[in-house]
Formats: C-alpha cells, sequence, structure tokens
C-alpha cells in the first residue's frame, strides 16, 4: 500500500522533475546529457518573442486578479442578503461558470465578442465627436482576455470568500453594531480582517489560472500571444530545451502561489475546527 | 432601505460581468447553432437544423472522444482508489495535509507544461531512446493512443483522488470492526462495506474527470499528433482553421447536451442513492 502511493506521487512529480532538470542540461536532447549549464535560461531572457509574450501574460494576470478578487468579494458579501429565487440564480449562473469546459467559453467568447465588436465599432465610429482623431476600434486583445479570465476567476472567488462568511464568527459584527458602528467601519474593523486570508487567496488562485490558462487564451487573444500561446507553438515547432526552461519558470511561479494559496485556505480550516 | 442600495451596487460589478461574459456568450452559441455558414466563413442569420443533421461529417471525433474520455476516466478511477483509501485509511494524520495539497497543486498548474513533460519523455529523443541503448530498438510511444491515455491519467487522476478521499475519510472505521468481529475478512469487508459506502466519491470523481475530458484539446493535440482527435480538437479546427461558426456552435452545443445528460444521470444515481453527501472543496 505505502508503496503504491510512492510510486504515485513519483507518477505526478518525476514528469516536472525532469524539465526541471533538463532545463540545466547543457546538451540539447534528453539522451545527451552534458552537464550543468544555465545557457538555456539566458536564451529566454534574450528572446524577444518570449519576453513580450511573458509582460502580455503578466499583465492579464495581474488585471484579472485584481477585478475577479476586488468584484467577487464585493459579491460574495452581497450575496448574503441575497435569498429566494434571486439566490438560485445567481448560485446556478456561478456554479455554470466554474463548470463550464474551458473550450466552450473559449468558443463562445470568440463568437459574442466578434459579433459584438461588429456592431459596436461602427455605432462608436458614428458617436466619436470630430477632431478627436480616428475612434478607437474594439478588438480581440488584452480586453477579451482580461474579460474572460476575469468572468470566471470571480466565480471562484464568490465560491471562496463565501465559504469563509459562512464560518465566520457573526455575533462579533451584532457586537459592533450594537456597538453603533456604523456598517463601513464594520467591514473595515471586522469583516475584512476575517475574510482577507480568503480574498488573498482568491487573488492567488486567479492570478494562476490566468497566467497558466491555455484554452481559453488560445480563442479569444486575438493578435497578443500569453506564455503558454508562446510554448505551444513551440512546442508545434519541436522540442528544444528553452521550453524546458520556459516551462520550469512557469511551474516555479504557479507552484508557489498555489502552495501560499492552500496554507491561506487551510489556516481557515484548522481555525474554524 | 439603504443596506439594500448598498447590496445592489456591490452586485453590479459581478453581475454585468456574468451577463455579458458567460450568459450572452452562451445564448449567441445556442442562436448561431441554428444558423448558417457564410460565404467567407463566420456566421449568417438562419433558422435551420441543417448543422445538427450534418453532425456524423465529424463522427470520429466523436467516437474517439466517448471512447477515450470513458476509458481514461477508469484509468484515473483505478490508479486514484488506492491511493485515496491509503490517503483516508492507513496515513498518519499529521501527514494528511501536506500529502493531499502535493495531490492538488500539480493539478492547478499549468496543463500544457505537464502535458509538454510527456512529449518529452515520451517522444523519438526520450525514452525509446533510452531503450535503444539497452538494445530495445523501434519503440514508438508517442502519438498514439498509449501516450494519449498515459497523458490523460497524469492530468486528471488528481481530480478523482479527492471526492473518493472524501467519502472514504467519513466513513464510520467501526462498521469494519464489527464486520471483522463478525469473522469477517477484509476482502469481505471491503467488498460489502468501503466500496459500497465510497460510490458517491467515485460517482463525483468520474464524473469530474469526464467532464474534463469531454472537453479536452490539449492532450490529443500534443500526444496524440493530429491521429488521436477529440470533439475539442474538431471545435479548434472549426473555429480557428475552417471559420465554420454555425457548425462549430451545433457541435459545441452536441457537447454540452451530453456533459448535461452526464450531470444529471449522475444526481439521479448519487444523489437518489445518498442523504449524505457532502459537498466537495478541490481547492
Amino acid at each position: 500500500m505505502r508503496i503504491y502511493a510512492i510510486t504515485v506521487y513519483l507518477f505526478l512529480y518525476i514528469p516536472i522533475g525532469i524539465i526541471v532538470l533538463f532545463s540545466f542540461n547543457a546538451g540539447r536532447h534528453a539522451s545527451d546529457f552534458h552537464g550543468l549549464s544555465i545557457k538555456w535560461y539566458g536564451k529566454v531572457l534574450d528572446n524577444i518573442f518570449a519576453m513580450e509574450a511573458l509582460t502580455t501574460s503578466v499583465v492579464v494576470a495581474l488585471s484579472t486578479a485584481i477585478l475577479a478578487s476586488l468584484f467577487g468579494t464585493m459579491a460574495a458579501l452581497a450575496l448574503q442578503e441575497v435569498r429566494g429565487r434571486l439566490r438560485v440564480v445567481y448560485d446556478a449562473a456561478i456554479y455554470i461558470a466554474i463548470m463550464i469546459p474551458g473550450i466552450v467559453l473559449g468558443i463562445a467568447t470568440l463568437v459574442a465578442l466578434v459579433t459584438a465588436f461588429k456592431f459596436l465599432n461602427p455605432v462608436l465610429h458614428g458617436l466619436w465627436p470630430q477632431g478627436l482623431g480616428d475612434p478607437p476600434r474594439l478588438n480581440m486583445g488584452y480586453v477579451s482576455l482580461i474579460a474572460s479570465h476575469t468572468m470566471f476567476t470571480m466565480a471562484l472567488v464568490i465560491v471562496i470568500v463565501r465559504a469563509r462568511i459562512s464560518g465566520m464568527d457573526r455575533t462579533l459584527i451584532e457586537a459592533s453594531t450594537d456597538l453603533y458602528a456604523t456598517p463601513w467601519r464594520t467591514f473595515w474593523q471586522v469583516t475584512l480582517p476575517q475574510i482577507y486570508p480568503a480574498i488573498l487567496a482568491g487573488f492567488l488562485l486567479s492570478f494562476t489560472f490566468s497566467f497558466d490558462d491555455f484554452i481559453i487564451a488560445f480563442f479569444v487573444a486575438g493578435t497578443e500571444t500569453t506564455l503558454p500561446l508562446y510554448v505551444f507553438s513551440s512546442i508545434r515547432r519541436g522540442v528544444t530545451p528553452e521550453i524546458n526552461a520556459i516551462g520550469t519558470m512557469v511551474l516555479a511561479v504557479s507552484l508557489t502561489l498555489l502552495v501560499v494559496a492552500q496554507f491561506l485556505l487551510r489556516a481557515r480550516v484548522d481555525r474554524t475546527h | 432601505m439603504q443596506r439594500n442600495w448598498a447590496n445592489r451596487l456591490l452586485l453590479m460589478p459581478a453581475t454585468a460581468w456574468l451577463l455579458v461574459m458567460l450568459i450572452l456568450p452562451l445564448v449567441v452559441v445556442v442562436v448561431f447553432s441554428f444558423g448558417e455558414r457564410g460565404p467567407a466563413g463566420g456566421y449568417v442569420p438562419a433558422f435551420t437544423l441543417a448543422q445538427y443533421a450534418n453532425l456524423p461529417a465529424r463522427l470520429t471525433a466523436f467516437k474517439n472522444t466517448l471512447l477515450l474520455a470513458p476509458m481514461g476516466t477508469l484509468l484515473c478511477l483505478l490508479v486514484a482508489y488506492p491511493l485515496a483509501y491509503f490517503l483516508a485509511v492507513k496515513v498518519d494524520p499529521k501527514w494528511k495535509t501536506m500529502l493531499l495539497v502535493m495531490i492538488i497543486v500539480p493539478f492547478w498548474t499549468s496543463i500544457l507544461i505537464r502535458t509538454y513533460a510527456w512529449i518529452f519523455i515520451l517522444g523519438g529523443q526520450g525514452l525509446p531512446k533510452l531503450l535503444e541503448l539497452v538494445g530495445i530498438d523501434g519503440v514508438r510511444m508517442i502519438n498514439t493512443r498509449f501516450s494519449v491515455l498515459t497523458g490523460i491519467v497524469y492530468g486528471y487522476m488528481p481530480l478523482m483522488v479527492f471526492p473518493i478521499y472524501v467519502s472514504l475519510e467519513k466513513l464510520d472505521k467501526r462498521l469494519l470492526e464489527a464486520a471483522a468481529d463478525l469473522g469477517s475478512s477484509p476482502l469481505k469487508a471491503f467488498r460489502s462495506i468501503t466500496l459500497p459506502l465510497s460510490i458517491p466519491g467515485i460517482a463525483t470523481g468520474c464524473i469530474l474527470v469526464f467532464i474534463y475530458l469531454m472537453g479536452e484539446f490539449l492532450i490529443p493535440a500534443l500526444l496524440g499528433g493530429g491521429k488521436v482527435f477529440f470533439i475539442g480538437n474538431a471545435l479548434v479546427d472549426l473555429f480557428l482553421q475552417s471559420r465554420n461558426w454555425a457548425y462549430g456552435s451545433a457541435v459545441a452545443m452536441t457537447l454540452v447536451i451530453i456533459m448535461l445528460i452526464t450531470i444529471s444521470l449522475y444526481m439521479k444515481l448519487v444523489m437518489g442513492n445518498s442523504n449524505q453527501r457532502k459537498d466537495v472543496s478541490l481547492l
């Protein structure tokens, strides 16, 4: 039994380990191991396309995480007061947002936004005041990436923060109200300190999901290239040690953020039990 | 009254987002699936069932998906069950959290990089090359069903562990003691107590993995080399290469309908059988 478990853990971690190991391989292939080197990392840093893709990914992931944790937390707080049929509708929408396969979401967003932009661009052109130059053209790119990533990570933040709110000590809020604190002050001094680990965890998870997302970006990125899209097209052109180096960096970022998020979420479990 | 207004304001961004980025796009796909293809690709409004009637044109993708997704799910179950059992029953509680985190964390990291790792391992310069060194020639691993299934088990097995773990964890250990006291062998006790009581967990795990696999694109694209073609690959082709939006929407709708049918079957099976269902946290 124990040996079986160890085997499964090895199965999970050895491929990751191999990527990391060979990213430091001086040779080109798995079969020619020439000792350690960081030359592939240097190549990645010198690669303009990879660096541009990295910048796009970081901008998108950061914007997504900020929007999702802000709007998600706001919604989670407000949903406490929502009951009845309306609540069922919200819960269903949140559930669908999380469960729907990324590929369907990507397709749906692509066709909806492209169609909407086709109508909106002439309208915008007509309404744009003269003398201000050309109106901005709505296009697939940063906006569609951030908007679609925010949609599903926001649903995730709502779920996480709501779980935390329901585990919160409500008597403190009542006490604060009894002592004539304004709702605003109660929020800052009582609610927020209790729910911030969940918000932070939601922020980190949103960042990671957006940063790692391939399938939604594949459809909605337009002319932009995120890091996963860059890696995918590089793989298509052939396996190179540079991909190992990028992969190692991506894994390092997401593993770190995920482990921190896990700790923030587990801390809640330990305290409420 | 004032509270009510504050509440509405707080809900506004999330509501707008869900409407514009989730509900509206899904409605558009439904509408488009009854439309027609434009001369230069894209979509022309119409109301026809022609796209649905044309579904058999992508029969191979459906067949592959409906064969390999259940197979992959079953393999994930076979690998995950003993591990979940070990974690729930045998492991020292002080290691439990860490071991569980170690299962779920890889799952949330980039599926692209994790699948890429297998290209590296199974590809021509990886394992087959090493096998050549010890005298076994001509082994082909990548771009086969074997490599696709390996990628599937590697990618989605962690998702199976959690629900099974939860159902085994809350199993009343006294039932097993009682069975042993009454002279039942461990195997019999497992078959008549542990296994039946873990069925809700098995069902949840299978449905989760199955849903993910139905929409899978990356694993067949990278490890199947165009030979093992899933619905997801057909969708990418229809929307990004041939730009046949109406037909693509019909294929996507069919995919969603298959998923909904599976989920409702699952609801009947699990909700009907057990009143002790508990939400499984995947985070």
